[in-house]
């Protein structure tokens, strides 16, 4: 049940999905994805509500079919073959658990189905209760009277009873206060980590998906936006989608001028503006900048972008501050936002009026 | 409403108020159960200390509470009385009614949760309907539909057929008139009880390698149990007082026990008789009613335990 995966190797996929649609009466609510899922890794599927990613993880689990398009497992084409015949589990937003079993009846509901005898699944679901750290005593616990946590770690251990080829997870943690939510995430990470399987896991929540993935999908209206690791959406986002979706940015709306600058259409001033990183030769952009990358300039700093504007909010993060400034006046007026350090902070009764800077290499420059 | 125009005065002063509450013995919730509990005890209490008190009066007479005796039992469990056999009529007739009841109305219940979803139940709700209609007019309805030269006898006949099968006045019509009159009373609780799985958990078993037959023994049935139980204890205690389907449709092929009670209360005017057999029946479905709750742990059922 290690790792088997060698580091630096790109793996052969395990799952394959070409062209994969699926249209609910005139609705497509997936259209057209193209995945390749690598053995043994921990992917994510991110979007916002609507986006069509828990009806692609039903065709995944064979809860529903495709209405176009091809799965397929290890190269075996699985489109049309029934859940209950998929070396896949699926573990449910509602976790799903059989409330009149125990803890332990309810881990060893796939050894039963399989026919496995009382003592060899009472064995093994122990064991798998050892697995996702449940207390030996809850055996015969009611799975009802279990917490929330204690339930989601019940569907896990379940769902590896199944000994599934890859698992998949849909928002099982969403039900959960922030606290819990954070610790099972990593317990999660180490599980993945220790059974070796293949994980596809569904979310809305991108923080939940940067913690625990190994690669990251977003989604939005049916395709996927980008495939990429957690590093890869944050720091190169394809367009205004992905990078709005990742974290509060900064907007601005540019056109090519004559001597390699760049002008601000909805805000007043000269931008230089690094270039698309798909290369792509454009005459009108988005620079996007997210606030941390933002700083506020005194009288001898130098940046190669500056915009003047007025502080009028600043909430506190915690750790951090955020600062909304307003720039611009009339109809080009827009809000930024600088996100700094406390350590950073304008002092109290600090002039209003203020700097800001940034360097073109800390931006991106999106043209959609 | 008189204690509410006694305490309006001290609405200001809580102290007084409360000293005032506390001079009635009873408690709002009980002052307003008052009416119900009145009803209750002169409608069903009431009857039933008088049936009661009339099982051990004299046999033959009305000196109600005056006589003492238990003769009227001693005469039931006499092996010479033949009213046992009722009994068992009535008890078989039940236990089969409540047995085809329960695989007819499964797949219905089964049907109408699929199609329905969450509105089932209310869909259920229509199958009540024919309720509204006295029992004794759809019995007769089914006469005349069965009977000799009736609408199906005689329109086979018009068809050139040799005429309808001679059913009525069998016992077996008597049974499949009970599992008419009945089938209401168990397809409702057992439609909400269908509706208690959720769609989830069958998935879920499904996905973790559940064929069909698996899912319907370790998670529909036993989570639709409640259901099914309530549908059942409710079309046996029905059916083992039904007495209409065998006198009209079974024209007393068979009598069965409320037969003989009616009987006991009118032709023979043996009032003290019919209410020992009363108390009697009543004793065994009660008794057998509590063991059947007793066994039926709705909050283990529903997970909540």
């Amino acid at each position: 049940m290690l790792q088997t995966t060698p580091a630096g190797d790109t793996p052969k996929p395990i799952l394959q999905l070409v062209g994969v649609r699926k249209t609910f009466g005139g609705f497509n609510a997936v259209e057209g994805i193209d995945l390749d899922v690598r053995e043994g890794e921990f992917l994510t599927i991110v979007g916002p509500s609507g986006s069509g990613k828990t009806t692609l993880l039903r065709m995944l689990a064979g809860m529903d079919t495709p209405t176009e398009g091809n799965i397929t497992l290890h190269g075996e084409l699985i489109n049309d073959m029934p859940p209950n015949k998929r070396p896949t589990c699926l573990v449910f937003q509602s976790l799903a658990l059989f409330p009149h079993k125990s803890v332990g009846e309810n881990i060893a509901f796939p050894l039963k189905v399989k026919g496995v005898d009382a003592a060899t699944r009472k064995a093994r679901a122990l064991e798998l209760m050892r697995v996702v750290r449940l207390p030996e005593n809850y055996y015969d616990k009611n799975v009802m009277k279990c917490s929330g946590g204690e339930r989601q770690r019940v569907a896990l251990a379940r769902a590896f009873a199944y000994d599934p080829q890859v698992l998949f997870f849909d928002e099982p943690l969403s039900a959960l206060d922030y606290k819990l939510k954070k610790a099972l995430e990593k317990e999660l990470k180490d599980l993945h980590r220790e059974t070796g399987k293949t994980f596809i896991y569904i979310t809305h929540s991108l923080e939940e998906a940067m913690v625990m993935s190994d690669r990251i999908g977003v989604m939005r209206a049916g395709r996927l936006v980008q495939v990429g690791t957690p590093e890869e959406i944050y720091g190169a986002p394809v367009d205004r989608f992905v990078s709005e979706f990742v974290g509060e940015v900064n907007t601005i709306k540019v056109k090519r001028g004559t001597d390699g600058t760049w002008d601000g259409v909805d805000v007043p001033g000269r931008f230089t503006v690094r270039p698309p990183q798909d290369g792509a030769t454009l005459d009108e952009a988005f620079v996007v900048i997210r606030p941390e990358y933002m700083r506020f300039l005194g009288p001898g700093d130098t940046a190669e972008n500056r915009i003047e504007g007025t502080v009028y909010n600043e909430y506190s993060l915690g750790s951090r501050i955020q600062y909304q400034i307003r720039v611009g006046s009339g109809a080009g007026e827009k809000v930024m936002l600088v996100e700094l350090s406390r350590s950073r902070a304008l002092p109290p009764g600090a002039d209003r009026a203020v700097t800001l800077g940034w360097d073109a290499a800390d931006a991106f420059t999106l043209g959609s | 409403m008189a204690s509410l125009a006694a305490a309006s005065p001290a609405a200001h002063a809580p102290e007084g108020t409360r000293a005032l509450r506390q001079q009635h013995m009873l408690s709002l919730g009980a002052r307003c159960a008052l009416p119900v509990a009145a009803l209750l005890g002169v409608g069903f209490l009431a009857p039933l200390v008088a049936i009661l008190a009339y099982a051990f009066a004299t046999p033959r007479s009305f000196d109600v509470f005056t006589s003492f005796t238990l003769e009227n039992f001693a005469g039931l469990f006499d092996p010479a009385n033949t009213v046992w056999v009722s009994f068992v009529w009535s008890c078989g007739f039940a236990l089969l009614t409540v047995a085809i009841l329960a695989v007819i109305a499964y797949p219905i219940a089964y049907g109408l949760n699929a199609v329905f979803g969450r509105w089932s139940g209310l869909i259920s709700v229509f199958f009540v309907f024919p309720l509204f209609v006295s029992e004794n007019v759809r019995l007769y309805g089914w006469v005349l539909f069965l009977i000799k030269n009736g609408v199906l006898d005689g329109s086979l006949k018009w068809l050139g057929f040799s005429g309808g099968p001679e059913v009525l006045y069998t016992p077996g019509i008597t049974l499949f008139g009970m599992v008419y009159t009945y089938l209401p009373f168990m397809l409702f609780p057992m439609t909400l009880g269908l509706a208690l799985v959720p769609r989830d958990l069958v998935d879920a078993a499904r996905d973790l390698g559940a064929g069909r037959l698996f899912i319907w023994r370790e998670i529909e049935l036993p989570l639709a149990m409640p259901g099914i139980m309530i549908g059942m204890l409710l079309t046996f205690v029905l059916a083992i007082g039904a007495t209409a389907e065998a006198k009209i449709l079974g024209g007393q092929s068979i009598i069965v026990i409320s037969h003989d009670i009616e009987i006991a209360f009118t032709y023979s005017q043996n009032w003290p008789l019919g209410s020992a057999m009363s108390v009697v029946v009543t004793l065994f479905i009660g008794a057998l009613t509590l063991f059947a709750l007793s066994k039926l742990d709705l909050d283990r059922m529903l997970g909540r335990r």
